[in-house]
This record gives C-alpha cells, structure tokens and sequence, in this order.
C-alpha cells in the first residue's frame, strides 16, 4: 500500500507518494494563506503526475510547522486564561513568569491561582477551593476567553483536581477548549503548564489548520485516514492534532531528517537541511535524530518536550549577501525570493545568485548574475562553507569523520568538500526530503498507568508488552519495534509498591 | 562588600547546579525569583566572611526537602525569609548576615532570597562546598558546633521550633520529620552561628567561587568550545566516564530522593558501564562493577553537549552524559570530616575512592 506524505512548510508544501523503499512522485506547490488551497493542489497534482490509482493510497501524513511557527512569529494565537491549582505553594512564580514579555502580553488572558493541588505522597496541599474556581471561570467567561489551561501541583500523580476544575470550567464557560496539564507534561510545574499555555493559545488555529487539512483531503478522490506527525517522528489521528497541538511541535526537522536517512539508505550522519531563510543541522543515529537533553525552548517558552538535538544558523537560498561577499545574512528575503532576488530581476544579492553565477544551481535568469565580481562569489561560497563546517562541528559528539547528506530546497549551497566529513551525499528528491519523512512516519503504542503488586522490572515488562501490542494496532510492523521512553514514577501513597509506569515504543509501518 | 549585580545571577545558577554534585535541586526556579525581585528593585550585597565581626550573628539558610518535590512546590522568598524572622523572634535578636548552608543546587539562592526581602547582606560562604542531604553533614557538624536551635518554616502557617537535640544526627532525624510531614520541603534556618565560627568553620568565597565558575562555562558555551572541557578546568576536575543513560530507578522515600542510575559507554569508554548511586547528590560511582570515586568527591552529571549540570530528580533514559569528579573541600577529607560525608555516611560499605592523587 502505497502512502502520501505532505509537508506543510512556510513557504511551500510538498507532497510525495512513497510505496515501500520507492517515492514514486513528488511534487511542490506554494503554501496558501489559508492552507487548504495549497494541499489541495499538491494531491490533485501529485495524483495527476503519479497517474496512481486513489484507492491503492492507505494514508496521507501531513506534518506541518504551522503551530511552530505561530509561536515563533508570534501569529494567530488567542488570548488564554491560565488557571493554576496550588496555593498556598509557588505562589511566588505565577503563570507566564518566565515567558518573553511579547508573547506573554499576547497570549495572557487573565491568569488566577487558587487554592489545593497535591502533596508528591497523594494527600491534599489543602481543600481544593472549588468557589475560587467557579468564580475565576466567571470572569474568564465574562472576558470572552474561549482557552483555558489548567494545571495543579503534582497532577502527574494525582490528576483529580484538574479533572474537577475541567468539569466546572464546562458548566461556566460552555465551548471553551479546555487543556488539563496532566495530559501533556510529567513532573516540573513550570514547564508542565508552559506547555499547557501554549497548547491552549493554539487551540482556534489548531482546529482551523486541521479542518482545512481534511477538508483538503474529501475534496480529492482520495479515501484514506489523516494523520500528522508528532515531533518523535510517529502519526496521530487528525483528530489528536486538533486537540493537541503542541506535539506537531518539531515535527519538521525529524521528518526532513528521517526523510534523509530514507532516500540515501543511511542510518547514520549528519544531516544538513538548508530552507529559504535558516539551516538546520541535526544528527542522525540508527536512522533516527539524536534528541536534546535539556530543556527545550519553543519561541523563547521553556518546556520539557523530547526534541531533536538540532541547530540552526541563519543561511539559506533567500539569505541576503553583503556586495562584497564577506558577510552573509542573517537577515533573509524569505518566500519573496521570487520577486527580490537578482537572478529573479530583483535587486537583492542573495544566496541563491551566488550559487547561480558559481553554476551551482540553474535558477532564474542566469544572466542576471553574469555580472558579479568572481572574488564576491568566491568569497561569498567560502563563508557559507566555513558557516555549515562549524555547524556540522558544533554538533558533532565524536570524532573522526561522518556522512554528510545533504537535503532540502537550499542544499546546493552545501560545497562537495566539507572539513570534518568523509563525504557530501546528495539524493533524489532532496528538495521534499520533509515531505518524504512524513510518508514513512512511524507507528507508536503508549502505556501510561498504575501497576501494583509486582516488581519494577515485572511492572515495565508488562506495560512494554501492552505498549508493543498498541504500537502493532496502530499499525507498527512487529519486528521493527523500539523502546523509545521508559519512566517509573514510585507511588508511595498507595499500598503494592505501587508504580506509575510510561513506557513508548515506536515501530515502521507494516 | 560589594553589590551582587544582575548579571552575576545566572551565572550563579549555572555553578551552583554543577556543584550540587547531582543535588540540592535545580536553582532555576530560585533564579527566577531573584530575577524578579531585581527587576522589582531590590538589590543584594555580598559580604567578605573577613569583614564578619567575631561577635556578629550569621542565619544558615535552606530550603530543605527532596528535589523532586521542588519541582512542583517552588522556591518561594517570602517562606525564606520567613524562617529567619522566626529564628530572630525566638532568640530575640537581631541577625546581622545570611549564609547559605550548601552551595550546590537551589540553595545557593536560598540567602540572596531572605536578603533580597530582608536586607541582609550575603556572607560569602557555606558548610559543604558543594550539596549534601543532611544537617550533620556541614563543616559546622564536623567542627563540633551546636546544632541548635533550628526554625522549620511551612506554607500551610505551621512553624516548627527544634529548640534542643541531643545530637546532631538527632537534629537532623527531628526535622526530617517535620520536613516530610509537611510535604518535604520546609524553608529552614539552622543553628545560628557567631561571625567567628564562621570564620573559623564555614567553607569560604563560594558564592563567588560559584559565580565564576558559572561565567566561564557560559562563556565557553557562548564561544562553542567544549564546555564539560571548561568545566573541568575551571574547577580542577576530572572526567569519569561518557556514555548514554540506560535505566534509571528512583524512589522518594523519607524526604529523600534514592536510586541508582546505569550508564552505558560511548567512544573511549565503549564496552563499559558507570553506575551511580544517589541519595539526593550522586553519593558513589562504579565502572563495571569496581568503585572509582566516592564522596565527599563531587560526582556530577554534565550533559555532554551544553555542559549543563543533571539532577537526579532530572536524570532520564537516553540521555548522553559525561560523569566527572570535582576536588571535595579539605575539611571533608579529614577522618572526621569522612566520618560525617564519607561514602559509610550513605549506607556504602566501601572506604573513601578519590581521583585526586594525594587526596587519600
């Protein structure tokens, strides 16, 4: 059975058809501001240029930098009201406080803290003050808030009182979305009610994009599942996404770095994603991306999401170049390339026309370019090449050399010599590497809950048996299966040497 | 004395977490406090222990507790300060500096967020030169000093008083107590001490020990060089081990964090494993099975890319770690001082290992 992968981007959306080992088309189209119109044309030309027949498709994996990229440009985000559940504790640090004051002046509604939560051993901090709740709902409802987070202290282990205030939250606030921290995060308040805030401010956008998706989807012949990709590379129900945005979260670069390990049969490497404004570099090991170990940071916000371990440096196809070729960006002409760049009739030297007057890469009029000095170019290339050897430097954990594959629309910027590398491999369908990833994006299966009466190591056996059996439900191939998280969190309260047990496994498609 | 300035602070978090050896819980969440209380105005100035007069009455801060438990009830300076005030009403006198009882982890904090309040000045000092998790493990304890009285200070309006006990140790399984019942974590001010055992007794210029040594990891991060390399310089360390993180068991038990982490080898340590044991700071270390280091050695747990300090309350599967070991202050190394810190202290039946030739 063959799937469709659609990448999303800001600039362009991708769509490929990939059967087995073999993308059997490709295609890109220009993003539309309303997102439908752009899937749209991608599937209708990708059926079109694939000539395949509809029926034979068992999936369309979308995966979207959309809600990424809302927080980091600070777009289509609504006003939240944070509810925190806890007083008399951390009353010092309330919600937001370690927010940039942009995005904070944007997204906070009205923040109230009340009071109850838990202790870590299960009994109250104090009664949860169920009036402060009603009332807080009353006010958030007069404002017009339609989002509502909800976090209270120690809920990974207890999550009885968010679930208390969610249901007086939906007597008081009829169709508000409502996000319970519980859901998304583990242990650490801070960071579990960051995600929750931002999860919360996605909400109408969330189920905008996602519509628009499905909408996309009926209006083509094709009659398969929807699915997006999470930011450790494996599906979810469109329906999921809706809800819950944030684990679209870096769903791109694990795609474009998968996509990478597919097309070249490599498992292992760097690998350079160079876009239209910024280059990612990111590691791949056992054909998935090395992840961060710390806190990651989405648009300047704190949280503990599992990320690839990735960095960016601002040079790409639209970069601007200085006229003399020593310096380059970071400021970028981004999607208006087409309009502003030389080789396009415009007057702005970027990236792209260096390239084209090295005879790199055949864009526009290579004419245009004919004119730039020789040392500029050769200036100019040699910068960008020192700019991606730190890069690949900087995020290299060993030594000796590594494969280098180099992918995405900008990647003839990538010299064929790179000091620390053994050799540049380029691939067929570099330019939707994203999109590709997103077609042989992975099944998962999670167990996320109590076990009594039996050992640690009996308690995560059976919730990585039940995890497995999940996984092959959704669809995993049995053989392909890998442990990607375990977490044991002991419940001392509880009598049984009681444990709370995550366990997650990921697998290929069958 | 001198005005510690803004930009010192988080530097100060980035130290102090490496020398809380695993422990004492992150000071982010204390940093951010700080950072708030400084753009709200107040400022805090640190002290020369030098310029302490013998007769001079110093508070020992911290907030006590496991921390995980920190992770979820955060540092709060309006409950620091509180247990000092209760230490002033009980003694009915006035203090004239705080300190910090340990200097790795959250607690570095736990003295700028009273002064921060109060007004005080920050003595530059502690009792442990890095983070332990009991009262009688402090250079006060091993000198013999009393060990009361002590002020336990709780959100909910309990205030707890150990006004004797007959022991350090005594002291230490009172407050525990309280500690635990109140959700383990207390705002506490321990024993207060003259300027002249202080003088005599503390570990000095740790604060500003701590600053430093957070300045130049940041600085090596900022200008991409190998960070657990600066680390190592700056504070005379050695590296251990380097190698991915493959199981994890914790278990919060009597206001304490314990457990046991398993790392597997990678590159030069390939084929090996680390494991470490923890009682809220990493306590002793085995390479295959034979024990290397032990503390009082600080034992920490840097990532192996960005140099930051791991916690064992933040400790995961998957992550690549490096382990290295930081020279223990001299007083921890005496016989005495191994007698309260050495690894026996933590329920290990193994003498002190060190990795610092002439340390032993």
């Amino acid at each position: 059975m063959a799937r469709i992968g659609v990448d999303v981007g800001g600039t362009n959306t991708d769509a490929v058809l990939v059967d087995g080992a073999r993308v059997l088309g490709a295609v890109k189209t220009a993003t539309t501001a309303d997102v439908l119109g752009g899937v749209r044309a991608a599937l209708a030309q990708l059926l079109a240029q694939t000539a395949c027949d509809p029926a034979g498709i068992s999936a369309v994996v979308i995966g979207t930098t959309h809600f990424t990229n809302a927080v980091i440009e600070r777009r289509e985000l609504q006003p939240v009201g944070a509810l925190r559940i806890g007083l008399p504790a951390s009353a010092s640090l309330p919600p937001f406080v370690d927010w940039p004051d942009d995005l904070a002046a944007m997204v906070r509604g009205q923040t109230h803290m009340v009071a109850g939560g838990h202790e870590y051993d299960g009994r109250p901090i104090v009664p949860l003050d169920l009036g402060a709740i009603r009332d807080a709902a009353r006010r958030m409802a007069d404002a017009g808030l339609a989002a509502v987070a909800v976090t209270s202290v120690f809920s990974p282990l207890t999550a009885e009182c968010e679930k208390e205030a969610e249901r007086i939250l939906a007597e008081e606030m009829p169709g508000a979305s409502i996000t319970l921290s519980h859901d998304l995060g583990r242990i650490g308040l801070l960071e579990r009610e960051n995600v929750a805030l931002l999860n919360a401010c996605l909400q109408r956008l969330a189920r905008k994009t996602v519509s628009a998706f499905a909408d996309a989807l009926s209006g083509s012949a094709i009659d398969a599942p929807l699915y997006l990709t999470q930011n450790d590379g494996t599906i979810m129900r469109a329906q999921a996404a809706s809800r819950f945005p944030v684990w679209c979260f870096a769903s791109g670069p694990t795609n474009s770095m998968r996509g990478a390990a597919f097309l070249s049969g490599l498992d292992d490497g760097v690998v350079v994603d160079v876009g239209g404004t910024t280059t990612d570099i990111g590691y791949l090991k056992g054909g998935f991306p090395r992840e961060a170990n710390a806190a990651v940071e989405i648009g300047g916000v704190r949280t503990l999401f599992r990320m690839p371990d990735l960095l960016s440096i601002a040079m790409g196809g639209g970069t601007e170049v200085s006229a003399d070729g020593s310096r380059i960006g970071p400021q970028s002409v981004g999607f208006r390339l087409l309009e502003k760049s030389l080789a396009f009739g415009g007057d702005t030297l970027t990236a792209t026309d260096i390239a084209c007057a090295a005879g790199r890469v055949d864009l526009g009029d290579r004419a245009r370019v004919a004119g730039l000095p020789s040392d500029v170019v050769t200036r100019s290339l040699a910068r960008m090449g020192e700019m991606i050897t730190e890069g690949v430097d900087r995020m290299k954990s060993e030594a000796g050399a590594v494969k280098l594959l180099a992918v995405g629309g900008g990647s003839f910027l990538i010299p064929d010599q790179v000091e620390g590398c053994s050799e540049v491999i380029r691939v067929e369908h570099y330019a939707v590497a994203n999109a590709v990833g997103a077609a042989i994006a992975q099944a998962s299966g999670e167990v996320d809950q109590i076990f009594s009466n039996q050992t640690r190591d009996q308690a995560i056996g059976a919730a990585r048996t039940e995890a497995e059996r999940r996984a092959t439900a959704a669809g995993a191939a049995a053989g392909s299966l890998k442990l990607v998280e375990v977490e044991d969190i002991p419940l001392s309260y509880l009598p049984g040497d009681a444990r709370r047990v995550r366990v997650r496994v990921v697998g290929d498609i069958a | 004395m001198r005005q510690v300035e803004r930009d010192e602070l988080e530097p100060l978090a980035t130290g102090a977490w490496i020398l809380g050896a695993g422990g004492g819980g992150s000071p982010y969440l204390a940093y951010l406090n700080m950072r708030r209380l400084y753009a709200d105005g107040a400022r805090v100035n640190l002290m020369d222990p030098a310029d302490l007069a013998d007769d001079a009455l110093v508070a020992v801060v911290s907030s006590m507790g496991a921390p995980l438990v920190g992770q979820e009830r955060l540092s709060d300076p309006a409950l620091a300060a509180k247990s000092v005030r209760m230490m002033e009403a009980y003694l009915g006198r006035r203090f004239t500096a705080v300190m910090s009882v340990e200097i790795g982890g959250g607690n570095a904090f736990q003295p700028l967020l009273v002064a921060a309040v109060t007004g005080l000045p920050v003595v530059d000092a502690d009792a442990m030169g890095r983070a332990f998790p009991e009262a009688q493990m402090t250079s006060f304890a091993i000198a013999d000093l009393p060990m009361f009285p002590v002020t336990l200070a709780d959100i909910r309006d309990n205030e707890v008083i150990v006004a004797r006990a007959a022991s350090w140790k005594w002291m230490e399984r009172i407050s525990r107590k309280v500690c635990t019942e109140v959700g383990s974590t207390a705002a506490t001010c321990k024993a207060p001490r003259t300027g002249a055992e202080v003088k005599a007794h503390g570990i000095l210029y740790t604060t500003s020990q701590a600053i430093a040594l957070g300045q130049e990891v940041r600085r090596a991060r900022a200008a991409h060089e190998d960070a657990v390399a600066a680390t190592l310089a700056a504070a005379k360390g050695k590296l251990l081990f380097g190698g991915k993180v493959s199981d994890v068991q914790r278990r919060a038990t009597e206001g304490f964090l314990r457990g046991t982490a398993r790392i597997e080898g990678v590159h030069d340590d390939r084929g090996a494993v680390f494991e470490v044991a923890f009682q809220n700071e990493f306590a002793v270390g085995w390479r295959d099975g034979r024990v290397v280091v032990t503390t009082p050695d600080l034992i920490c747990l840097l990532d192996s890319v960005s140099g930051e300090a791991i916690g064992t309350e933040s400790l995961r599967y998957g992550q690549r770690v490096s382990v290295i070991a930081l020279p223990a202050p001299a007083i921890l190394r005496t016989p005495k001082g191994l007698e309260h810190v050495g690894p026996r202290a933590f329920g290990h039946d193994t003498d002190y290992v060190t990795v610092f030739p002439g340390h032993d």
